[in-house]
């Protein structure tokens, strides 16, 4: 019985034990609401099924999440301009390759076009950087900057047509690969998730974000670059943004310089907090950020199955991101404790008569 | 001329408890009409809680303060009561607006009217007088920023004597004032001073005291010490009133701990005219193996200023630092550390533990910074270290990954002189590192600091207490407002000299 309570103790004290709980308890209730949630076919040779689509679709916020938990961490701040900057990195591509004219022909090797695409993503990053890093800018107001910009920009390279690439191949990436079954989105979030853990893992990158989010000061005396370190978790967070651009256009095989990752930076912050994180920097944990992202997506895809339009989207998924969030909240869990404790107190004291 | 008569300000058996501290207790506090008189203390005295007291800021427990001309005790809840009695206050932080016009800083909150709308003529014209009886000539229409923070204390002191004019406080004025800026200063004091105003002067400037004040009322602890004429006191008994010593209070300290053996001893590290403006003044200093070097000083003389420009925590602005015979450039703290030297903070909360982070990763964190990004220690490696020192630092704590906010501050300061150790530096810079921690670790920081001497560390310690200083030091650098005055070795090790330099060698001793 000791051991069992000793357990349990361990299990809930875990910093992932809240943000699993909390995805559990969507998946549950979609499964009591709709039988065939977990049901995973295959049709056509690719997989298909609720499951595979909220994987399949939390992708590019899984990779935005990982790279704004690095920021928060590093920084205390966030950066609110990485839907703007898969715009920007999104219209990158496609200008390269197709120019200012929707097209079924290529101008330039598809790779090559990709890689200014997520280049771009990276220059942005490293513009928040600078502003946060050097110049000493709050981060909100910092990437205020590219947030209202970057669409702009995005809109002058595509000179404010939504261009198209009439391409078979230009899907793949957000869609399927032929004769595979599984959505390449996926992998694409599992490499950049498995590429950031093991940098994290095998270098000390991830005790100097940490130590530099906690106490910059104290970084600094101990030897490390606090400033060095801020404009680069910044630059991997346009990064991130960069590599999600890439996918978000290929969904749709097209960009459209103002809808492309509109409002996906909230997204991802809110998945950085469902994750467990401070969003006051320091401590932080990936799994985390990585399960708060499929959480909102499962939440999105189910309220969808439950035939929720999606006008009426929002009104739901706040009141479910306000439970799990209080559900979170330390100073909620103390209430409860010392609830909890006067209601044992009342009783002894009853006992006691 | 300070006959009982002119008392103007009396406070009597003032009490004032926070929280778990007495912050004063008892202490009487008289003000005469027409002097500067000095506040005294060390930090912690109550000196501020005095001044809060009396202009309302902080509300008194017990005791009465009475004014001249007023027949029943004045009570003040609020700086607004205060400067209704005509009590005002400058402090060291101006609260002034750097954005609005002088004149606008100077009327700010009274704003003449005319029809329900600011009168700006009568404003500027107003402030034109204002300025003028101070003899500054300035336009009063410009922002305040555009002038210096001389000319904008000046302002401050215009601002609140217009607004009444009984007692004028001065809350460390000088903090921020080149030489020439507080002989203006306190030209207008002393105008001021004429016409009948009592200041009272809050500084730590010893010299600025002699210079300009009538006299010295001393706290410490939150008692009364005493209230002094400033031509009877000489700096060395102020000195000792203040920390509490008696000057024929001779040590019989046991000099068997000093190191005695300084015979080849080899030179470590020098600076040649080390220096940051405002901070601390050039200083040439020579350190070198196996020595203790005791840096002492009153709060704000630049103890800690003097150690950041070594470690590089400030850029010095002027001089160089030789270290090991050879230039070393020292442009980030990281520098200095790789060169080995190690650097413990003053203030341990803000600028030594990461309070989120585990035992282990503090422990770990200049090590890991020192080897570089792609060098991470293994987690086995990482936890030997840790549980190597928590061992040999006796470290009270019940796990190595437990986070080191939970420890107490005496174990987190452990754990802050195990990340240098593991460091094996051959210079440490130890900023007090006792203060705020029980006496036990206190006495086994002593202890290691002298052990580590022994093996050939060379060590620079600050710490306000002389007892602590004279138990470890075998050599003493005095500092007195932001400059070095001089060095004691050997047997003039005592806290007679100590106290006799830290005053000012003898310069206010006749009178």
């Amino acid at each position: 019985m000791m051991k069992v309570k000793q357990v349990l103790k361990r299990v809930t004290k875990h910093s992932l034990f809240f943000p699993l709980t909390c995805l559990a308890i969507v998946l549950i209730i979609n499964l009591i609401k709709t039988p065939t949630f977990f049901r995973i076919s295959l049709n056509n040779g690719v997989l298909y099924g609720y499951m595979m689509d909220i994987l399949n679709r939390s992708s590019e916020l899984i990779i935005l999440a990982v790279g704004m938990t690095l920021v928060v961490a590093g920084s205390g701040g966030t950066d609110i301009s990485v839907g703007a900057v898969s715009s920007v990195a999104g219209a990158v591509t496609i200008f390269a390759l197709v120019g200012s004219m929707s097209s079924d022909t290529y101008r330039m090797p598809y790779g090559l076009a990709v890689l200014l695409g997520v280049l771009a993503g990276m220059v942005c990053g490293a513009f928040n950087g600078f502003l946060v890093a050097k110049l000493r800018i709050q981060p909100m107001v910092a990437t205020l900057i590219l947030f209202t910009a970057g669409r702009g920009i995005a809109q002058v390279i595509t000179q404010g047509f939504i261009l198209y690439v009439r391409k078979e191949q230009f899907k793949y990436l957000g869609n399927f690969i032929p004769g595979v079954p599984i959505p390449t989105p996926i992998f694409i979030a599992t490499i950049v998730v498995v590429i950031t853990v093991l940098i994290l893992k095998k270098t000390a990158l991830g005790l100097y974000i940490q130590a530099v989010g906690i106490n910059s000061k104290a970084a600094r005396l101990v030897g490390l670059n606090s400033t060095l370190f801020t404009f680069l978790v910044y630059t991997f967070s346009g990064l991130c943004a960069g590599i999600a651009g890439m996918i978000i256009t290929s969904r749709v095989y097209s960009i459209d310089a103002n809808n492309a990752g509109l409002n996906i930076e909230l997204d991802a912050i809110l998945a950085v907090a469902i994750g467990g994180n401070s969003l006051s920097g320091g401590k932080f944990s990936i799994a985390g950020s990585i399960i708060g992202a499929i959480t909102i997506q499962a939440l999105t895809t189910s309220l969808y199955a439950m035939k929720v339009t999606a006008d009426q989207l929002p009104v739901y998924k706040a009141i479910v991101v306000i439970i799990i969030v209080m559900i979170q909240s330390t100073e909620l869990k103390r209430m409860v404790k010392s609830l909890h404790h006067k209601f044992l107190c009342s009783r002894e004291r009853r006992w006691a008569k | 001329m300070n006959k009982e008569k002119d008392v103007l300000l009396k406070m009597r058996g003032i009490d004032k408890k926070f929280p778990g501290v007495v912050a004063l207790s008892k202490v009487d506090f008289t003000l005469r009409s027409g002097e500067i008189h000095a506040l005294m203390g060390e930090n912690g005295a109550g000196k501020s809680t005095l001044i809060k007291v009396l202009t309302g800021v902080e509300e008194l427990d017990g005791g009465e303060i009475r004014l001249s001309g007023i027949d029943s005790p004045i009570i003040n809840k609020s700086p607004q009561d205060a400067q209704a009695y005509g009590i005002s206050t400058v402090y060291q932080e101006l609260n002034l607006c750097p954005n609005l016009s002088v004149a606008e800083n100077i009327f700010i909150g009274r704003e003449p009217k005319r029809a329900g709308r600011i009168d700006w003529k009568t404003i500027n014209k107003k402030s034109k007088e204002i300025l003028e009886k101070f003899q500054i000539y300035i336009d009063e229409t410009k922002p305040l920023e555009n002038y210096s923070v001389a000319i904008q204390q000046m302002i401050a002191i215009a601002r609140a004597v217009d607004i009444s004019s009984k007692v004028l406080i001065l809350d460390e004025p000088t903090s921020s004032l080149d030489e020439q800026e507080v002989d203006k200063l306190f030209e207008v004091m002393r105008q001021l001073k004429q016409q009948g105003l009592g200041i009272i002067f809050v500084t730590h400037y010893l010299e600025q005291v002699y210079r300009i004040s009538d006299r010295i009322t001393v706290l410490r602890n939150g008692l009364l010490v005493g209230e002094y004429e400033t031509s009877k006191l000489p700096s060395v008994q102020l000195v000792a009133k203040m920390m509490g010593k008696e000057l024929d209070d001779l040590s019989t300290l046991n000099k068997d701990t000093l190191q005695e053996h300084m015979e080849d001893r080899e030179e470590l590290l020098e600076a040649n005219n080390l220096g940051r403006l405002g901070r601390i003044k050039p200083f040439n200093l020579c350190i070198h193996k196996g020595e203790v070097i005791g840096i002492s000083g009153l709060l704000g003389s630049g103890r800690s200023e003097l150690s950041r420009v070594i470690y590089g925590a400030d850029k010095p602005d002027t001089g160089e630092l030789i270290w090991k015979g050879k230039r070393l450039t020292v442009n980030a703290p990281i520098d200095a550390m790789k060169a080995g030297m190690a650097y413990l903070p003053e203030s341990r909360i803000d600028e030594g533990i990461i309070s989120d982070l585990s035992v282990r990763e503090n422990i770990m964190i200049a090590f890991q910074a020192k080897r570089g990004l792609f060098h991470l220690l293994s987690k086995k490696e990482q936890e030997e270290y840790t549980d190597r020192y928590i061992d040999l630092l006796q470290i009270k704590t019940s796990d190595r990954e437990v986070p080191i906010k939970q420890l107490s501050g005496g174990n987190q300061q452990k754990v802050i002189l195990a990340r240098w150790l593991l460091m094996n530096p051959e210079f440490m810079i130890l900023d007090e590192p006792t203060r705020g921690i029980d006496v036990g670790t206190k006495t086994e920081i002593q202890k290691l600091v002298l052990q580590l001497a022994e093996k050939g560390k060379s060590i620079m310690f600050i710490s306000s207490e002389i007892e602590e200083m004279l138990r470890v030091c075998s050599r003493m650098v005095i500092l007195r407002d932001t400059a070095k005055v001089g060095e004691l070795e050997g047997s003039e090790l005592t806290q007679n000299n100590i106290m006799r330099a830290i005053a000012g060698g003898g310069k206010h001793d006749e009178g």
